[in-house]
């Protein structure tokens, strides 16, 4: 459950901004998606609250291309080995066979596959989710909340269901779907 | 257990317990009995997580359900009168077999009470949703590490001392039926099964 493609749809919005085609020419490029950027998730728990946290680590790379937003693209991974959530024994118990299993898969992928615009300022991503050798088509939504010369910076959403990764986990006491709360921040190289 | 009058079913005969404290005792009995091993197996599969939480689920589900059913025993116990003891017991027995039942009783509601106490300061904040259906909140404590380690000790040792309780009960009810042949078992079995055919 982690989400990488959002960032992809935010650079769609960005092309589409107030004025199309001009802006798109503005924001034209490749973006590395910076440290600063925050992937935080929240799990609903039954009676209210819930576990929240996040993945400090992570990489990936947005494609805005000139035109046919279609053609842009996401790539993001990150290591579910540096979840935090504030509580040692949960990370460790998310860290576990029980749910990531990150001894054996260190990673969780995501790669779009198309984006579509849904407003001038946001775009829908759609993409391939791989975390614990499985892969699903996922969709995130992402917007544009600041543009500036060389960096762009998309809030990115979307849930992501936990049972079809074979990590549900806890549920009913937890919620099967994780909820993802992004700021990605891109910086163009 | 003062006086001899029953409330209980008219088919009881005079000496027996009440169909009520039958169903109560053995209901209340034989999960306690499931739930010591189920409390132990929590702990010994620390290596395998997800049938680790899911074992906790079930032993919080069956603690809590321990719980409301010994408090309404507790409350049928005090409310009701039991049948006088068996006649002919030296003293000694019988003043041992009314402080271990009265132990017994006591610690089927304060041993799942020290689990809800854990499940309520633990830093996990895991709710207690039992058997799915209930959300059973959390007893308005400061959760730290240390109040739950506290409450988990607490557990472990009532919960082993009840167990080592309950089998001295059990072997004195298993002494009276088969060496001492006396009615001290018939009195707490189902009227149907131990008493119809004596008509
Ligand atoms: C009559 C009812 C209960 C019995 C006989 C019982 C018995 C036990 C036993 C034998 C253990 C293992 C202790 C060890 O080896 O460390 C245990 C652990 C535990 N029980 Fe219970 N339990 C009961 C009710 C409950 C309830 C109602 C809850 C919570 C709502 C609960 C929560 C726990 C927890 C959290 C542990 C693990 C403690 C730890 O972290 O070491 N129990 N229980
Ligand atoms: C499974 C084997 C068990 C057997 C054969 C058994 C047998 C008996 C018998 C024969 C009596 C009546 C004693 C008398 O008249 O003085 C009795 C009473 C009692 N037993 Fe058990 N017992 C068993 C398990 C348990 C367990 C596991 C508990 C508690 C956790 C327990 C708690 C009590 C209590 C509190 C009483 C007092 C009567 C009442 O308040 O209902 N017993 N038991």
């Amino acid at each position: 459950m982690h989400r990488r493609s959002i960032i992809f749809g935010a650079a769609v919005v960005l092309l589409a901004r107030p004025a199309p085609a001009a802006n798109l020419d503005d924001s034209v490029g490749r973006y590395r998606i910076t440290a600063s950027s925050r992937i935080a998730f929240t799990v609903d728990q039954v009676g209210g609250g819930g576990l929240s946290g996040s993945f400090p680590q992570f990489s990936g790379t947005i494609d805005l291309r000139d035109g046919a937003l279609e053609r842009s693209s996401v790539t993001f991974r990150l290591a579910p080995a540096s979840v935090v959530t504030g509580e040692s024994r949960v990370d460790a118990f998310l860290r576990s066979d029980a749910v990531f299993d990150v001894a054996r898969h260190p990673e969780i992928t995501f790669r779009s596959t198309r984006v579509r615009l849904i407003d001038a300022s946001s775009a829908a991503i759609e993409g391939i989710l791989s975390a614990r050798g499985r892969s699903r088509p996922e969709t995130f939504t992402a917007t544009v909340v600041r543009r500036s010369g060389n960096a762009v910076t998309f809030k990115v959403t979307g849930n992501v269901l936990r049972s079809p990764y074979g990590m549900d986990v806890g549920t009913p006491i937890y919620s099967n779907i994780v909820r993802f709360d992004m700021t990605i921040n891109g910086r163009r190289f | 257990m003062p006086g001899r009058k029953h409330i209980s079913p008219r088919h009881s005969p005079p000496g027996a317990y009440g169909l009520t404290a039958i169903i109560f005792h053995w209901l209340v009995g034989l999960l306690f009995l499931v739930q010591i091993p189920l409390g132990y197996l929590t702990q010994a599969v620390a290596s395998r997580p997800a049938l680790q939480f899911d074992l906790y689920q079930w032993h919080k589900s069956v603690g809590f359900l321990i719980l409301a059913l010994a408090l309404l025993r507790l409350a049928w116990r005090l409310l009701t009168k039991s049948p006088a003891p068996p006649e002919g017991l030296p003293h000694w027995e019988l003043a041992a077999a009314r402080l271990a039942q009265a132990l017994l009783l006591l610690l089927t509601v304060v041993v799942p009470l020290t689990g809800w106490l854990i499940a309520s300061t633990s830093p996990l904040r895991i709710p207690s949703y039992v058997f799915n259906l209930v959300v059973v909140p959390h007893l308005p404590l400061t959760p730290s590490q240390d109040a739950d380690r506290l409450w988990s000790s607490l557990h472990a040792y009532l919960a082993y001392a009840a167990g080592l309780l309950a089998l001295v009960h059990i072997g004195a009810a298993l002494w009276h039926h088969f060496l001492l042949r006396d009615e001290t078992l018939s009195r707490m079995l189902p009227p149907a099964g131990s008493h119809r055919r004596t008509r």
